[in-house]
């Protein structure tokens, strides 16, 4: 509860109001909420008092009680929306006590005094522009009560009702219980209205001269339907009416809160699907009518309308958010589109002033188009580095929420990639740190992002950075990813760790210096659990490792290890198997100190034997790969 | 393969108008090619490319260019094979551009590329446009006529405008270069690709709305005043009294015409639309004295009329040899109510938006010949003429009026118009009758006749009104033999009125043929089921009534035409200029659609 300051004597007085809610005799209860009632009608000041005090949870108690006479429930009601009458802030007070569903719930009681003021308390909070009405229907279990309740057998009829608000609200109603479920999308696809398909009823709300209200949300109906799986993306109701109708909506003759729906709901349409995103880089010039988001407010508006300006301003960060969403969605998978984008005016200096407005959201987006272009080699060679993106991008990492961060960091892997021309400056400032402490987060995705980055910087790099990757991680750190519950995030450690493992010098100053832990934390993950790719990319560190002059010995002596390289040789699956003769061919490898002695020792451990039989394995790779080792016994 | 230079056979490719509007109105498009070119359009309407490099590029184009009245024009071409490089070119040239060339590459030429996407205006050098087109892809081209621009589709997805300012009178031409280009043209004798109904309901949509939300701004006082007005000044026209005087006392405004005027021009007008054709001549007399001694055209087309309706039995002075009471017979179903009856447009004024496509293309002159056929199933025919003695003066200075109500005469059903500039006449003429009747089923007034209700009531009783009753009742003149004599003197007075009409004035025509069609009533047996039998259809009353109502009204020195009507034959004539200037939205502007 909020500390608050009234004056004692109105405390006092509204106090008493309250305390009689709470009277063992029922009939002193209903008289203390009828008076309540007359005291409240009108008066602010007692309103605010009163929530202040707690009464609404009290008179949603007794409202929810079964025991509760309907009078009293009625009462209760008729006080609730009495109170909701009152400011902003009291209706805020409402909401937050959960008066919603318990308002809901009284709708079902068969009582129709009880149930007009419910409603009357519902319609109050509901017109209120502080209630998102949302919390009715967009909750995925919402949807589900509205779809067992026969929602959409009802509403449907109402798609073809002459009066035109009727039809728009039926449509916005789909459209909300469309959104992300299959359950609902699947079976309005076979609903029919007046013996027609609802996909049909809704292209003919796209036909162009349909008002573009209607236009849209029918839109976007059908773009729910089709992500939720209803319908092919290849189907002509999305290709050749929803995708372009929702092109349309991008144009400039829109208004521009419509253009920004468009585009949002068009980059969600062809997210998945490259064959709608190649369709719609060819639609009417989207590319470069999105170009046009950008300019607001125009220098224009500045001078001539300080309406237009205000308009355009508070417009502005959404268009903005909007159209790098629809980029992003549209270079996501075709490098041809990314091309055709950054070569769009002024594209990638956008994107930089994106990444560091105030709007959170606009960051958000400018981020994730970022992203969606760093996919692209050339671009990375190009673009990226001409317009020195890494910049704004590790400023964005300094400071920004978890999405942010997720988008930020995994555009960073990208950066960091071995071509990558930004890769250096971003290695010079001082990444490592920001990178290790990603590493640290209670986000599975932002410890992917960071040992991802690390993993890719530790690629092919000099021993310097790789002493500095190992230092600045710490091995402590370093073995608790290793047992991180998330997969991804162990994978890419093990990518980390082979990568760190790479030339033979690093193998043995690393070995030399944390050998002991790493054959730990292999012998783990070797003995757990683990997916193929997990034991195969182990299997293939222990193979790096083999490749060591001094780190060799660390195996050879470890006869545990070599009984699981002996297992894992034997395994049905063909990696493993390869993986596993590859670490042994690197310890037998005639040219080395001490080849002898390890090929004696393996050959008592029984590995020839083996080798021999893999001679005759069906996989080809498999098969050379134990001749070569055989041919070291043979030399 | 063919050598360069000969053996070119022409396609002939039978293109519609990208808009629909037009109805079917067919331009007989060729499209022909360069004399130098490497086409040949031999397994038609396949187009078959035998170049080798750029010299050997060829276009064909249509024959016949864009009409610009059609507002919106679309035409599809399947690659049906990119041959060697897919060197094809898709777009639009104006005449006397060179044909051995892709069209985009020359001066008033614009064009698609295939091979790179690139759009060509008039330019050797494209524009990066569109994705490249290649065999199996279907290019779409479509000319906005309104705003003057041009967008190309590629397999149903619009790639957003090419070209602007565009010039009038472009033809669509596609130009091939390698050896192996098959295209195929789709002027819409197949269905598009591009769904082109809904990007034209689109401009539809838009160009209503312009009008609909036209400004009038501070004149709104003004302009409730004109409506105001126009409407009254409809009512009294037709004669309502009752709703002319309501509407004035509720809107505060006054009426021109006092009430004893209104009300006799209402009683004429129901006397001749009941076929007392007699009794509305001597009311007219009587009331109007020197009107139709002034009019002799209208009287000599009332004395017809009274012929006509003797033959029917409906007129008094053959009915006072009848059994029945005239008054018995004074609201037979088959007699046309008073009410005016308004289609959207007369077929005239239709035409003015529908066929004007057609008219600027040259191809058909509109409404040239064209039957002015208000009633379906209505003929007329020709019949011998009688003798009898003149009686009426026919001055000079009633030949306007004659010309103007000559079509709304009994026999103006096969009025033949010879010259599209005479439009503006026609127009005055319709609306002046006003109780013309159109094909479309749309009405203004409220009380208004049901045109096919009454035909198929009439063909029910073999088309005569009179004869409901019994069989008998559909004898000549009513089976009397009096009545027989008494018409056939009339016939004989009638004839004698033209012979000194013609005397005054010279041969008429149009009375000649009046009183032929009159007179071939006696010829049959059953006039009714003859086929001069139209002309006792009680709804040919009606051309006459409102000819005889605006000559009162005009010799009250009111206005002969309520503005209402000025208003909507302005409005169609606007629209009728429009197209001839080539503005292209006038074929999203029909005066129809705003007359609900």
């Amino acid at each position: 509860t909020k500390c608050v300051h009234l004056p004692p004597e109105v405390t006092a007085t509204s106090r008493h109001y309250v305390d009689r809610l709470f009277d063992p005799d029922p009939q002193k209860v209903l008289q203390g909420v009828i008076d309540m009632k007359n005291a409240v009608i009108g008066n602010n000041k007692q309103k605010a008092n009163l929530i202040v005090l707690g009464a609404v949870p009290r008179l949603l108690y007794l409202l929810q009680q079964g025991s509760s006479s309907s009078e009293l429930r009625a009462e209760c009601a008729v006080v609730l929306g009495s109170l909701a009458m009152g400011t902003e802030n009291n209706i805020k007070s409402l909401v937050d006590c959960h008066i919603i569903p318990a308002l809901l719930q009284g709708l079902l009681c068969p009582d129709l005094i009880f149930i007009e003021a419910c409603l009357r308390c519902l319609r109050t909070v509901f017109i209120s522009p502080v209630t998102p009405v949302q919390l009715l229907y967009t909750t995925p279990e919402h949807q589900t009560v509205l779809f067992n309740h026969g929602a959409i057998q009802n509403i449907a009829p109402l798609l073809i009702s002459p009066s035109y608000k009727v039809r728009m609200q039926a449509l916005k109603c789909f459209s909300v219980l469309a959104y992300e479920n299959t359950q609902v999308s699947m079976t309005l696809v076979n609903v029919l209205v007046d013996e027609e398909l609802l996909s049909q009823v809704f292209v003919r709300m796209m036909q162009r001269d349909q008002p573009i209200d209607m236009q849209l949300t029918a839109a976007k109906c059908l773009t729910y339907m089709c992500r939720a799986g209803a319908i092919r993306t290849d189907d002509s109701c999305i290709v050749l009416k929803t995708l372009p109708c929702l092109v349309r909506m991008c144009s400039k003759e829109r208004l521009l809160e419509e253009r920004v729906e468009g585009a949002e709901t068009l980059a969600y349409l062809m997210e998945p699907d490259v064959e709608l995103q190649r369709i719609a880089s060819v639609t009417d010039h989207l590319v470069a009518m999105l170009a046009d988001y950008f300019k607001y407010p125009s220098s224009v508006s500045a001078i001539t309308d300080i309406k237009r300006l205000d308009h355009d301003l508070k417009h502005a960060h959404e268009l903005r958010q909007a159209a790098f969403k629809l980029y992003a969605s549209l270079g996501s998978n075709d490098e041809d589109i990314r091309k055709k984008i950054t070569e769009t005016e002024n594209m990638m200096d956008r994107i930089v002033s994106g990444l560091s407005e105030s709007s959170v959201k606009v960051r958000l987006a400018a981020v994730r188009c970022l992203h969606s272009l760093s996919r692209s080699v050339q671009q990375l060679r190009t673009s990226f580095h001409d317009h020195a993106v890494w910049k704004p991008l590790m400023k964005l990492l300094q400071n920004a929420p978890d999405e942010v961060l997720v988008m930020a960091s995994s555009t960073l892997c990208n950066l960091l990639l071995e071509f990558s021309p930004s890769k250096e400056p971003i290695l010079e400032s001082g990444v490592i740190e920001l990178l290790c402490s990603l590493t640290q987060s209670d986000s599975p995705a932002l410890r992917v992002n960071g040992i991802w980055a690390l993993m890719n910087m530790a690629f092919q790099a000099d021993q310097k950075v790789k002493g500095e990757i190992v230092r600045a991680l710490g091995t402590e750190q370093l073995f608790r990813l290793l047992s991180d519950p998330d997969s991804n995030v162990l994978m890419k450690t093990l990518g980390l760790l082979r990568n760190l493992l790479s030339t033979r010098p690093h193998i043995d100053q690393v070995m030399s210096s944390h050998g002991k832990q790493i054959m730990q934390a292999v012998t783990l993950i070797l003995e757990g659990e683990h997916s193929i790719e997990v034991k195969e990319q182990t299997l293939c560190i222990l193979a790096n490792i083999a490749d060591g002059n001094t780190a060799k010995e660390l195996i050879m002596t470890n006869d545990d290890i070599l009984q699981k390289i002996k297992y894992y040789m034997a395994h049905s699956n063909v990696k493993l198997q390869l993986a596993a003769t590859f670490c042994i061919s690197n310890l037998i490898w005639n040219e080395e100190d001490g080849s002898q002695e390890r090929q004696d020792k393996l050959r008592e451990l029984g590995f020839v034997d083996i080798l021999h039989k893999l001679t005759q394995a069906s996989d080809p790779n498999l098969c050379d790969r134990a001749k070569t080792a055989m041919q070291q016994y043979l030399a | 393969m063919q050598s360069k230079g000969n053996n070119y056979s022409k396609s002939d490719l039978h293109s519609f108008l990208g808009n629909h509007h037009s109805r079917n109105a067919v331009i007989q498009n060729q499209l022909s090619q360069g004399k130098e070119g490497g086409i040949c359009c031999e397994d038609r309407p396949n187009i078959y490319c035998h170049g080798k490099n750029h010299k050997d590029a060829a276009s064909v184009r249509a024959t016949h260019p864009i009409p610009a009245a059609c507002g919106i024009y679309y035409f599809e071409v399947k690659i049906v094979s990119k041959g060697r490089d897919g060197y094809m070119g898709i777009g639009l040239s104006a005449q006397g551009v060179n044909m051995n060339r892709l069209p985009g590459w020359d001066k008033h030429s614009y064009g698609y590329h295939g091979d790179d996407g690139h759009s060509f205006c008039s330019s050797g050098t494209g524009q990066p446009y569109g994705p490249t087109f290649t065999t199996g892809d279907v290019i779409g081209c479509c000319v906005n006529l309104i705003n003057n621009t041009c967008f190309y589709t590629k397999n149903g997805i619009s790639l957003g405008v090419a070209f602007t300012d565009l010039p009038p009178n472009l033809y669509p031409t596609v130009g091939l270069q390698t050896p192996g280009e098959i295209v195929d043209a789709n002027f819409g004798q197949q269905p598009f690709v591009f769904d082109i109904e809904d990007y034209m309901s689109e401009w539809r949509a838009k160009i209503h709305g312009m009008i609909a939300r036209f400004p009038i701004g501070e004149r709104l006082g003004e302009w409730q005043a004109v409506l105001q007005n126009m409407v009254s000044t409809y009512l009294v026209h037709h004669g309502y009294c009752a709703t002319a005087t309501a509407f004035a006392r509720a809107t505060e405004t006054l009426i021109q015409e006092d009430q004893t005027s209104i009300k006799n021009r209402q009683r004429i007008q129901k006397l001749v639309l009941a076929g007392r054709v007699g009794e509305a001549i001597e009311a007219t007399q009587q009331l109007y004295p020197g009107l139709l001694e002034h009019n002799s055209n209208l009287l000599f087309m009332l004395k017809c009329r009274q012929f006509v309706e003797m033959v029917n039995g409906t007129d008094s002075e053959v009915r006072c040899f009848s059994v029945r009471s005239p008054k018995s017979q004074d609201s037979y179903p088959g007699s046309p109510s008073l009410s005016p009856r308004h289609g959207a447009t007369n077929p005239h004024l239709h035409s003015a938006g529908a066929d004007s496509p057609t008219c600027s293309n040259g191809v058909t002159p509109p409404n040239k010949n064209k039957s002015h056929n208000k009633y379906p199933g209505v003929s007329s025919a020709s019949s011998s003429s009688s003798s009898s003695p003149s009686s009426v003066n026919y001055s000079e200075s009633n030949s306007t009026d004659s010309t103007k109500s000559q079509p709304h005469s009994g026999t103006s059903n096969q009025e033949t118009r010879c010259v599209a500039s005479d439009s503006e006449m026609e127009i005055e003429a319709e609306h002046y009758t006003n109780g013309v009747a159109e094909n479309s089923s749309t009405r203004i007034m409220n009380g208004t006749y049901k045109h096919q209700e009454i035909l198929q009531a009439e063909d029910g009783s073999l088309g005569n009104g009179v004869a409901e009753d019994s069989c008998a009742s559909r004898q000549l003149c009513g089976g009397n033999q009096a009545a027989t004599e008494r018409m056939i003197q009339f016939g004989r007075e009638l004839q004698g009125l033209n012979e000194q009409l013609c005397r005054e004035y010279g041969k008429n025509a149009t009375h000649k043929k009046m009183l032929q069609d009159a007179f071939s009533l006696l010829a049959y047996s059953d006039p009714w089921n003859c086929p001069v039998g139209q002309q006792l259809d009680p709804m040919q009353r009606e051309n006459i009534c409102s000819a005889l109502n605006s000559a009162i009204l005009e010799s009250q020195n009111l206005p002969k035409q309520p503005p209402l009507m000025l208003a909507v034959g302005q409005a169609t004539e606007c629209v009728q200029l429009m197209a001839r200037v080539r503005s292209g939205s006038c074929s999203f502007a029909r005066v129809d659609s705003f007359l609900h």
